[in-house]
């Protein structure tokens, strides 16, 4: 079995990050009844001896649950956050060696992040990590959790990734990033997040891109759905993807409802690597089927079934409507339509009591409505695995290389632009030691060339394009 | 004589349990048969080729499972430890901990390399357990990282160990669609690779298994466990002890070699797929009665009009002889290479398979009497009162080929992908050298 080590940067970064383990330890308390440290729960947890006195604690290999501590590394620049972790329920599955922090913060500025702290603290997160790495047997992935818009999350988050990929190179990176909605309170917010793309686009073994405005939607739908059912069917109270019912945090903050749901994002990527299933899916194999193309390695997720009802047998019917659903515009973590772009590739990671004979029927079902680029016409790759989310007969999480992500990425780039015409702020960055303006033009133009390659794929959207002629044999 | 079993990755581990599970059951039935000698005999021939006694008196499988992950193999194990009839040996199995990545190359070029010797350590103690050795039978698919890529280089390795052993390659080609996405790179990778150092290729397409699980067998949520287990009954109604025209009154005691030297009589032509008839849900067994004619007249329909199951088999199909042949045969009947027919139950003496000796069958070049042969017994196979299985080497496989090899190649023009394989060290002329073996098989078989 293999362990992932999670890397959560900046406020949003932690406060994800935290629902993240939160949810985790619930699902495993869930699956995991007899309190035995198994394969499944060493994936992202240690088990520690903590009465040994040498500070950290030793591992203990299988047997009963001492305490367990997240395989985690927590960076922020400021201490509001690592500190209510660490005064809230989940402070015993950190220690304090996990953790680096400092008190000024970045000021929303990219610069900042990337080059002042990044050059001061990037052989401290070297030898966390390391550290880290020293307590797995097989390490596999580093999942990095920020947001695109602040300055620690873009500007260190990124320069953690280059850290990894320089150091590790051997350990695929897989970024969750949080992206700003347009209209956003931070105004430097298109600058980090281009400057930050870059790093990603250059870095990273595959990005799974979270829109603020998108988890607010679903939020919202969620809600309205359980203010409004008839009252005979309730909605099960951890049955829905913003909740954190069952888990150890009990008062719930603001931004949690939305948290919990790119935490649910991360459960069920690692779900099928985790426990057993009847086609398996390990992380890697999610790099090699969804992306064709080094560059092109931005992935739209949605999950289904945002919620069930407690007290209704669900039929094949809505079994069916779960697939469905993840294809629809509603259901995506990016505000994006993939119906009406091009996919490339997609994966469906299915979990719950779900056979193959049931993917099979709503790949065919819904294959005709999906544009898929010439190439690549069947291109699907499914994963099943047996255990379902808590609360859940059954889920769904679908990842689209899909070009619908180029609308996103051009809107960015136009709110930089509009900065960028006229200087705005640029002195904030260019102070910053290290930093030159050269950044900025090398940023917008990678990002221009990545939407010009997703633009060249959509254009053979609607060309019949011919297969392209064999070898021939001489007979 | 004695087959030894190495099952590679997820599919080929669960399919191997399965193989062997029918076996087994298969075996225990046969001796509770009436023709209590023969149907000794049976299990004795049939035990030896697949089994060796424990000190503790349990039948152990003559198996080694490999996977570059443990979770498939612990399952496996486990599985087979709770059916009380056999188990693996305790130390028979070579797991890692991370898997291939549905990643040929890096199967191929890195797990493979590196356990090698660890690898070959435990098919040696398997070999060297074995009286004699009839071959080895490899099971595995080709779609995904750890059974294609290490399963080919493990099977390179094989060759150059046993240099004079019959390797059988059992491969399961992927559904269409759905299960991975570079599955026509894999796949053709493996398949150039095997055809240099396999001595046979037995194809199990998924699609149609799938099809016959939902057609004849009735299932309606179809699992994995189920596909595997009509992949399970097919091969075990090849393996199973038989009597060939050679022995008549004995059990043959290879049958992978008698297999290969009727089927395989041309290098180029290495590729074999099979049919069984019946097949159908075990309760619905006790209502059915079926005669030997009607049984081998469907069989024979399904090899000319190239149908993998009997449903929706095509009658209009007529063999036609070899003068009166088109040049264009698109939609023309299915010519084999040979044929072996396998017939299991009830009066099987007085099955008459001669339809099959029709020289219209055949390519010109190869007299129909070499290019078939029939194996008999009267045990029923897994509580068929008869059944027919047809292991032929003939064109059926060309369209799937074709398609598969298509596909790659469309994906390829736009080098899509390619970029994970040369990473591990597979470059673009290794894929140039693969299309080019395969497209020559394909114009093989097309001019059959």
């Amino acid at each position: 079995m293999t362990q992932s080590i999670v890397v959560q940067v900046g406020q949003c970064g932690n406060q994800v990050g935290c629902r993240f383990w939160d949810l985790a330890l619930r699902e495993h308390a869930h699956v995991n009844k007899k309190g035995i440290y198994d394969e499944a729960l060493s994936s992202f947890f240690r088990n520690v001896d903590t009465r040994a006195n040498d500070g950290e604690g030793s591992d203990i290999a299988g047997g009963k649950i001492r305490s367990l501590k997240a395989r985690a590394i927590l960076i922020d620049m400021e201490e509001g956050v690592v500190n209510e972790i660490l005064q809230g329920p989940l402070r015993d599955v950190f220690d304090s060696t996990q953790l680096i922090t400092d008190v000024s913060g970045s000021g929303n500025n990219w610069a900042v992040g990337h080059k002042v702290y990044g050059s001061v603290y990037r052989e401290r997160i070297t030898e966390r990590v390391r550290k880290a790495m020293e307590y797995c047997d097989c390490l596999q992935c580093f999942f990095l959790i920020h947001s695109m818009g602040g300055g620690t999350g873009s500007g260190l988050g990124s320069c953690v990734l280059s850290l990894l990929e320089e150091e590790f190179p051997e350990i695929s990176r897989i970024v969750t990033a949080v992206y700003p909605s347009g209209e956003d309170d931070v105004i430097t917010s298109p600058y980090n997040s281009v400057l930050a793309m870059r790093e990603l686009t250059e870095h990273a073994d595959c990005v799974l891109p979270v829109e603020n405005q998108s988890l607010v939607d679903i939020v919202n739908k969620i809600r309205h759905m359980a203010s409004t059912t008839k009252p005979g069917s309730v909605i099960k109270k951890d049955g829905t993807l913003i909740s954190g019912q069952g888990g150890v945090t009990k008062s719930e903050k603001p931004f949690d409802a939305m948290n919990n749901i790119v935490a649910n994002l991360l459960l069920n990527l690692t779900s099928s690597a985790r426990f057993e299933g009847s086609l398996n899916m390990d992380l890697n194999e999610i790099t090699m089927n969804l992306v064709p193309f080094p560059r092109l390695h931005y992935l739209v997720s949605s999950l289904t079934p945002l919620y069930t009802l407690a007290d209704v047998n669900i039929p094949t019917r809505r079994l069916d409507q779960m697939f469905t659903d993840a294809f629809s515009k509603d259901h995506q973590l990016i505000r994006a339509d993939p119906k009406h772009s091009l996919y490339l590739a997609c994966a469906l990671m299915v979990r719950g009591n779900v056979q193959v004979s049931d993917l099979r029927r709503n790949i065919e079902r819904l294959r005709p409505s999906l544009p898929f680029v010439s190439w690549n016409q069947e291109g699907w790759k499914t994963g099943l695995c047996s255990v379902p989310p808590v609360g859940h007969s059954h889920s769904l999480l679908a990842l689209a290389n899909n070009t619908c992500v180029k609308p996103t990425f051009i809107d960015l780039k136009d709110r930089f632009i509009k900065l960028y015409k006229k200087k705005a702020h640029l002195h904030h960055y260019l102070h910053v030691e290290g930093m030159e303006q050269g950044y900025f033009t090398e940023a917008i133009s990678s990002l221009s060339s990545l939407i010009e390659e997703y633009s060249q794929l959509d254009a053979t959207k609607r060309l019949l394009i011919p297969d392209a002629s064999r070898l021939s044999i001489a007979t | 004589m004695s087959i030894v079993t190495v099952q590679l990755g997820q599919c080929g581990n669960q399919i191997g349990q399965e193989l062997f599970d029918v076996i087994t059951s298969d075996t225990n039935e046969a001796q509770r048969y009436k023709l209590s000698v023969e149907g000794k005999a049976y299990g004795v021939c049939s035990q030896e080729r697949f089994f060796h006694d424990e000190l503790t008196g349990e039948l152990s499988a003559r198996a080694v499972l490999i996977d570059m992950e443990p979770k498939v193999i612990t399952q496996t194990m486990a599985t087979a430890a709770k059916s009380g009839r056999w188990k693996y040996g305790d130390r028979s199995f070579f797991c890692q901990k991370q898997g291939s990545g549905n990643n040929w190359a890096n199967g191929f070029c890195v797990h493979g390399p590196r356990h090698e010797e660890a690898v070959g350590d435990l098919v040696r103690r398997e070999v060297e357990r074995c009286d004699r050795l009839a071959g080895i039978l490899t099971l595995m698919s080709v779609a995904g990282g750890t059974g294609s890529g290490v399963g080919t280089y493990i099977t390179q390795c094989l060759r150059d160990t046993y240099p004079h052993s019959l390797i059988l390659n059992q491969l399961t080609w992927p559904y269409g669609t759905g299960e991975v996405i570079v599955q026509n790179y894999n796949s053709i990778l493996t398949l150039s690779h095997l055809y240099q150092c396999s001595d046979a290729i037995l194809v199990h397409e998924n699609d149609t298994v799938h099809r016959i699980c939902a057609q004849l067998m009735n299932i309606k949520h179809i699992s994995f466990s189920d596909v595997n287990k009509v992949i399970a009954h097919q091969l075990g109604s090849v393996l199973q002890p038989a009597h060939t025209q050679s022995t008549c009154s004995q059990y043959s005691r290879n049958p992978i070699g008698e297999l290969m030297a009727t089927l395989v009589c041309h290098p180029e032509y290495r590729l074999l797929g099979l049919c069984s008839i019946p097949q159908m849900p075990s309760s619905s067994l006790a209502y059915s009665a079926f005669t030997w004619p009607g049984l081998l007249k469907h069989l024979r329909q399904m090899l000319i009009s190239s149908t993998k199951m009997e449903e929706g088999i095509d009658w209009q199909v007529q063999a036609t002889a070899v003068g009166q042949r088109t040049a264009d045969k698109c939609g023309g009947f299915n010519t084999s290479m040979a044929n072996l027919l396998i017939l299991r139950g009830k009066d099987v003496s007085s099955a008459d398979a001669r339809g099959f000796l029709d020289p219209a069958l055949y390519s010109p070049w190869l007299p129909a009497e070499g290019a078939f042969s029939t194996w008999r017994s009267a045990i029923p196979f897994n509580r068929y009162e008869k059944s027919a299985t047809l292991v032929s080497n003939s064109q059926s496989l060309l369209k799937p080929l074709d398609h598969m090899v298509g596909k790659a190649w469309n994906m390829f023009a736009s080098r899509a992908y390619v970029h994970q394989y040369t990473k591990f060290g597979i470059s673009e002329e290794d894929f140039l050298d693969s299309f080019t073996c395969l497209e020559q098989v394909l114009s093989s078989y097309r001019h059959l």
